[in-house]
């Protein structure tokens, strides 16, 4: 398969306006013209994809529908048919949610003497860690300072990020990736220099991203896993937590797990427990293709909040411009910033650019739906769906030949699987969902309003404002992972709890009931249901 | 007009899918709502490893489910778990690094050459290659050649002489970082400087400006290419 005719009188017209759109100067968005393209075509300002919470601590916010839906669910197993008084793990730390956040988590609590439990819904480090392409952010270059990180980072965020948070994150983002390159992550380097390449995602003013090839977060998520393997550390794999625990004090005590082989249920009594869960790809929200791995379906923000948590911005959802459009076995899958930072443009159905490529996500996401949406010059395909040229064939002319297999090898070879030479055509694009910028509300030490309840990664809010820039992620992860294992270790020395209880399962029913709110939907979700609906009529028991 | 169909067999069993899904999407297609042998469906965690033999072809062929088409005749086996050798080290205190891999795996001096280990392998690396760099204690080799690994593991399946190959180029990369590699010095500089607090006042006094102060430094700065 290559592109189809139709597609390829549009791409005939990109290769046509290559020679004179490399030369031509797109300027940036003003203030104000960011503002007001966000408000035209941001889809989190589209107020049929939102709703009001109406249960719980964030009672009366808006967040988008799918995630609002669960909820508002019932609980997916019955706390009567729990017997919280045969305890099946009884540890120090349990960390939920083994990807990069939950993997550094754990480490730093060991280290710090904790017994430490990580528990997992699918293989450990089967997350979106695992899938980061582009880069890992700190201000290390000369030139750069924590200052400018700081203001990259708020400035992304429409300033609306809290700002102690940010401060961490900027002044520890040195220190991980030194904590990386001690633990054997291979980083790329300048050839004959100590130095790490780096580069410039979008937002940030500087060379700030570093990088493993394309392959970032495989390499930190392989190495991170094989340091836990190097230590007396407990690890589960297919038991999702689905509840966690609190003790009659009302702290939090641990969690209920699932085994998804036998089907039994599993009691953790821990000291303290570190959400890592990260984000909500997969519930699809506002009806996007999503980037996520498999397992990104918001478990860890729905049982924290039935325990009392509080939430911060859900209603900031994160799509990436660049989320593939065609061949649709690819759709969501996400194409790096770094192609951008490498000065790849983005062309309409004409062949013409409509947005300086190195704002920030959210912009770039608007414009590329307005120019599928009310400008119709969104190249269509035959399945419906619109995009925009990424226009590939730009990394190899602006580089060297070969540039592109070397640098993003993945992209090259998935694309090749296809038919499509993506050094010679260029790619469709249509925004995917990315990131959840918002989650659950945390203190500089990565503390919920729960006591021993932590948040770390993209399950908590509040580090990036309404729309987090490239990069920030993972270095997010690092920084409040790390910090959230060593307070937790630390704090389970001084933690007597009490008697474990579900109680605010049964409460959360009752605000349910308060509410008016019928429904048969169960939550947390654990995994999405891509099965066709007429296999679900029929499925049975 | 409808898509035509394909017929596969899962694990011996004899469906009809719509042509062009992947083998995953044919799965779920079928009517499963898989739990194992799926994770990140972008290519990279290695978890939808299977194994294939196409109707009247002799030769066994693996691919990742999430990245690969559905084919007509395929017969298809998910590998979701396949277990592997993977010794106790902390790479902190290894040792003699150029023998490291070598010693924590002395297996892999067993490697025939046989090459079954580079037919099966669905990303098309040259895992003998880098078995092979790893016996001459070349790890900056080894680390090249095995960088894409996405440690399916389909690669110990079919090894006769029972090597965990991506166990032990994961250990060699590691090494390779950790010990042969020196660290950067811009980074050890500026974690110096957080470490005295050279910016702790100028950043203090960030977190404290106004939205409105911050967005004048944030549109006077400069954005360097
Ligand atoms: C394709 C892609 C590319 C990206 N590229 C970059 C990049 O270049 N730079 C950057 O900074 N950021 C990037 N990001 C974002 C970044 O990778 C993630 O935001 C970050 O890795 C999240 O880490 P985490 O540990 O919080 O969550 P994850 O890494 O998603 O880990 C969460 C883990 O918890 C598990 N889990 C979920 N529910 C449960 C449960 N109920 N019980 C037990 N376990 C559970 C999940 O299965 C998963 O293993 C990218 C994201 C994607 C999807």
């Amino acid at each position: 398969m290559s592109y189809p005719p139709e597609m390829q009188r549009s791409i005939d017209r990109v290769n046509a306006s290559r020679a004179e759109r490399v030369k031509q100067n797109v300027p940036r968005l003003s203030a104000e013209g960011k503002k007001a393209l966000l408000e035209s075509y941001h889809p989190d300002y589209r107020s049929s994809g939102m709703r009001a919470i109406r249960v719980g601590p964030n009672r009366g916010d808006r967040a988008v529908n799918e995630f609002v839906d669960i909820l508002e669910a019932h609980p997916r197993l019955s706390p009567e048919r729990i017997d919280l008084s045969q305890i099946d793990h009884d540890v120090d730390v349990l960390v939920i949610g083994g990807g990069g956040g939950g993997s550094t988590a754990a480490l730093l609590a060991h280290d710090a003497g904790a017994r430490v439990l990580l528990v997992n819904k699918l293989r450990h480090g089967d997350s979106n860690t695992i899938m980061a392409e582009g880069g890992i952010a700190a201000a290390t270059e000369p030139d750069d300072t924590p200052m400018l990180h700081y203001l990259d980072t708020m400035g992304g965020g429409q300033y609306k990020n809290i700002p102690e948070l940010v401060m961490t994150l900027v002044t520890e983002a040195p220190v991980v990736v030194e904590w990386l390159e001690s633990l054997g992550v291979m980083f790329d380097k300048i050839p004959g220099t100590t130095s790490i390449l780096t580069h410039t995602p979008g937002g940030h003013c500087r060379k700030r991203s570093h990088s493993c090839r394309d392959l970032t977060g495989l390499e930190l998520m392989r190495v991170l896993r094989d340091q836990i393997r190097s230590r007396p550390i407990e690890v589960v794999e297919f038991r999702p937590a689905v509840e966690l625990l609190l003790d009659e004090g009302g702290r939090c005590a641990g969690a209920v797990l699932l085994d998804l082989d036998t089907k039994q249920y599993v009691v953790v009594r821990a000291k303290t427990t570190i959400l890592a869960t990260g984000g909500m790809g997969r519930l699809h929200p506002q009806q996007f293709p999503t980037s996520n791995h498999y397992g990104a379906t918001a478990d860890g923000l729905v049982i924290a909040y039935r325990a009392g948590a509080r939430l911060t911005d859900m209603d900031a959802v994160q799509y990436h411009p660049t989320g593939v459009a065609w061949p649709e076995q690819m759709l969501g899958l996400l194409i790096t910033e770094a192609l951008r930072a490498h000065n790849v443009q983005l062309a309409n159905v004409d062949g013409a650019r409509f947005i300086n490529e190195l704002e920030t996500r959210d912009c770039v996401s608007s414009a590329i739906i307005r120019e599928c949406t009310e400008r119709g010059k969104g190249c269509a395909t035959p399945t419906g769906m619109q995009g925009v040229w990424l226009d590939t064939p730009l990394v190899d002319q602006l580089g060297y030949p070969g540039k592109m297999e070397k640098q993003f090898t993945g992209i090259y070879k998935r694309f090749r699987e296809y038919g499509i030479d993506c050094t010679r055509e260029p790619i469709l694009m249509f925004p995917t969902q990315h990131y959840q910028n918002g989650g659950l509300l945390t203190d500089g030490e990565s503390r919920t309003n729960i006591p021993g309840l932590y948040a770390a990664g993209e399950v908590g809010g509040g580090v990036h404002g309404r729309n987090r820039l490239g990069a920030n992620s993972l270095v997010d992860i690092f920084v409040f992972g790390r910090r959230a294992g060593l307070h937790a270790a630390h704090s389970a020395k001084e933690v007597q709890l009490g008697r474990l209880t579900l109680d605010h399962v049964l409460r959360h029913e009752e605000q349910l009931a308060s509410a008016g709110i019928e429904t048969d939907r169960t939550s947390p979700l654990v995994l999405p249901d891509y099965t066709r609906p007429e296999t679900r009529f029929r499925r049975v028991g | 007009m409808s898509t035509p169909k394909v017929r596969i067999s899962i694990m011996d069993k004899r469906y009809e899918v719509p042509q062009g899904l992947t083998i995953l999407t044919a799965y779920e297609y079928a009517g499963y709502q898989l739990v194992r042998g799926v994770g990140c469906r972008g290519g990279v965690c290695g978890a939808c490893a299977t194994v294939y033999r196409l109707e009247g072809d002799s030769r066994r062929r693996a691919c990742l489910a999430c990245q690969t088409e559905v084919q007509p005749g395929m017969n298809l086996a998910p590998i979701p778990s396949y277990p592997t050798n993977r010794p106790a080290y902390d790479v902190a205190t290894i040792g003699d690094a150029r023998r490291a891999v070598v010693n924590a795996f002395p297996e892999v001096q067993r490697c025939l050459g046989c090459n079954a280990c580079n037919k099966i392998c669905p990303h098309s690396i040259d895992v003998m290659g880098y078995v092979a760099a790893i016996i001459a204690g070349d790890l900056e080799k080894a680390s090249d050649l095995s960088f894409e690994c996405i440690l399916c593991g389909m690669c110990a399946t079919t090894c006769p002489a029972e090597i965990s190959q991506p166990n032990a180029a994961l250990l060699a990369r590691r090494v390779y970082a950790r010990h042969l590699v020196l660290g950067s010095e811009n980074v050890q500089k500026r974690t110096a400087e957080l470490r005295a607090g050279t910016y702790t006042a100028d950043l203090q006094k960030l977190a404290s400006s106004s939205v409105d102060e911050l967005k004048k430094l944030y549109a006077a700065r400069e954005v360097k290419r």
